[in-house]
């Protein structure tokens, strides 16, 4: 559990230096050591390698084109100009701010719920098998599956969810409430995950200085933001980029839910739709791209703003 | 003091009882559609007036859904030990060797964590094309492992770390072969992370959508999230939706199960890998 338990990178304590008449025996032990750790890192580096890298420099030759699957003959070089018609469209920039909105709303909420979450699975003792089986069912539970039963749950006529509702009310048809349900859709699914994340950095809180700050007169939110937030600071980042991250790529709840009618497709779903619907390779290329690097600054501006707290920092070490 | 008590433990039971029906609602709700004949399907009720079997055995009934079946358990499988496998290779390097390039691998790994599926959707798609394993198994299982390669990775090296590896040495002074001390020393120890390793991979491989509608065109390859998003009803005049709820009950079992049984694994293994991430 603890963060300093990070063998990789960092300078190694002196036991590799052993009398001088040994060394050249050690540098061919550690030779050996060498080869075998690039030997057993191999394959995963080179699949992982041949799997995103190459398709994302093919996905960059492919948006510099214009190439639409129906014409396949009539492929050409058009420069950056896909570029252009995405960022001069009003779809990209709809999909964008609606995908930046989900994204905001949902983590935030799932920041709240997660750390109530955390919370309620950390003091629990009686029954804490039962709590954390049934918190593991959203992150477990296939998020299409999760999706219908919303869907069906708000659908006029056949959900409860919907009968609550003023009759002749379809929320899922507008876009606001449409967008709202798919935020539901998306903080129930994932809330459990970012509990989990924040549970572990609960476990580093030592129990013995929150005792010292009971007995110094803290109130419990005082304990809470004054002593629980800073230490689980690492764990907190690292939940909080995760789920931004992975809030940015929304596409299944969305697809199910309203399969980005009425305004309500994040950038994943614009870059489906362009593919597969308008069967333009050379614009859904550009819009992969875009997304790509929408995610870059994400990460960057995470890390550059959070520092050694992030994940990437150890990567610079 | 004994009231006081009683009222703390009344006030986590009501918690606990919130954050049980919190998780569970939608999940009862689809299983409870699955089991209305159509004639009640849309009274709204939680609980199923008529219980009838009629949709799973329909579902059952059509090879739409059964070899999407196979093709889920099949792929998710495959890709799942093939990751494991590699992953198990990369974590012991990482837990126990030194080597130039580590920070490299860990970087790798999150950089892939951290990657936007839908920016690989369309090269992928046009390079399967072009080789011919669109639409097939292979087709799938290859973003599927590269995908779950960094869970692997940064799992399994967390759960590596935790291991006793001097236990090894100690047997083979005791007189063990190395091959016995491996077998019967580290193996027993690298199960457990392993296993939770799989189970977290293979919900990850079980959950995808994104893929599974993209790179597949007929029933060939397509995985169970892919195929109920396509199903139609048995008549055209009959909405799928009990159908559907079927499908998805079905899908929901091996999760659930996970659940039930490995709860405390899922735990330590989601947590471990991110933490020391």
């Amino acid at each position: 559990m603890s963060m300093q338990a990070e063998p990789a990178g960092a300078p190694q304590p002196p036991e590799a230096e052993p009398p001088k008449q040994d060394q050249a025996a050690i540098s061919a032990g550690a030779r050996q050591e060498r080869r075998l750790g690039w030997l057993l890192c191999a394959p995963a580096v080179i699949i992982m390698l041949a799997v995103t890298a190459y398709p994302i420099g093919y996905a960059v030759y492919l948006s510099l084109q214009r190439y639409d699957l129906r014409f396949p003959g009539q492929a050409k070089w058009v420069g950056l100009s896909n570029y252009g018609a995405v960022l001069t469209s009003s779809f990209w920039w709809q999909a964008f701010w609606v995908t930046l909105f989900i994204t905001a709303v949902s983590v935030a909420i799932e920041l709240v719920l997660g750390m109530g979450l955390a919370l309620v699975m950390h003091r629990t003792i009686f029954t804490r098998g039962v709590v954390r089986t049934s918190v593991l069912i959203p992150y477990g539970i296939v998020t299409v599956v999760a999706a219908f039963s919303w869907q069906y749950a708000w659908t006029p006529d056949l959900g409860y969810l919907a009968a609550l509702l003023p009759s002749g009310d379809a929320p899922l048809t507008e876009q606001w409430s449409a967008l709202w349900l798919i935020i539901l859709a998306e903080v129930w699914k994932t809330t459990p995950f970012m509990a989990l994340l924040l549970l572990a950095g609960l476990a580093l809180v030592p129990e013995e200085t929150l005792k010292a700050a009971m007995v110094d007169g803290a109130t419990s939110w005082q304990r809470f933001t004054k002593v629980m937030v800073p230490l689980m600071k690492p764990a907190i980042l690292v939940a909080l980029l995760f789920r931004t991250l992975d809030a940015f790529r929304i596409f299944d709840n969305i697809y199910i839910l309203t399969a980005g009618a009425q305004d309500t497709g994040s950038v994943s779903i614009l870059g489906y739709d362009n593919l597969f619907t308008a069967l333009n390779l050379g614009i859904g290329s550009a819009i992969s791209v875009l997304i790509f690097i929408c995610v870059g600054i994400i990460a960057f501006t995470f890390v550059k703003l959070f520092g050694a707290a992030a994940p990437g920092a150890e990567v610079k070490r | 003091m004994a009231a006081v008590g009683k009222t703390h433990a009344t006030r986590w039971a009501v918690v606990n009882i919130v954050v049980v029906l919190y998780a569970l609602f939608p999940v009862w709700w689809i299983a409870a559609l699955s089991f209305k004949d159509p004639s009640t399907l849309t009274d709204g009720d939680y609980i199923p007036r008529d219980w009838t079997w009629e949709n799973y055995r329909g579902i059952f009934q059509t090879s739409e859904f059964t070899r999407a079946l196979i093709n889920s358990i099949g792929i998710a499988l495959i890709a799942t030990v093939i990751a494991v496998v590699l992953g198990t290779m990369a974590a012991y390097a990482v837990a126990r060797l030194r080597f130039p390039g580590k920070q490299v691998l860990i970087g790798m790994s999150l950089l892939i964590a951290m990657f936007p599926p839908i920016s690989l959707v369309s090269p992928l798609f046009n390079i399967e094309r072009n080789i011919g394993i669109f639409d097939t198994w292979i087709g799938l299982i290859i973003p599927y492992m590269t995908f779950s390669l960094p869970l692997a990775i940064y799992t399994l090296s967390a759960f590596f770390r935790e291991i006793p590896w001097d236990l090894e040495k100690a047997a083979k002074v005791d007189g063990a072969t190395p091959a016995q001390a491996f077998r019967m020393v580290i193996v027993p120890l690298a199960a457990p992370g392993v296993f939770t390793t799989a189970i977290l991979v293979f919900i990850f491989c079980w959950n995808d959508f994104l893929f599974a509608i993209s790179l597949t065109s007929t029933e060939a390859a397509r995985t169970v999230p892919a195929a109920i998003a396509f199903f139609t009803g048995s008549s055209q005049f009959q909405q799928p939706t009990g159908s559907i709820a079927a499908a998805a009950v079905v899908i929901t079992i091996p999760i659930i199960l996970f659940v039930l049984f490995f709860q405390r694994r899922i735990v330590a293994g989601l947590t471990s890998g991110a933490v020391k991430g």
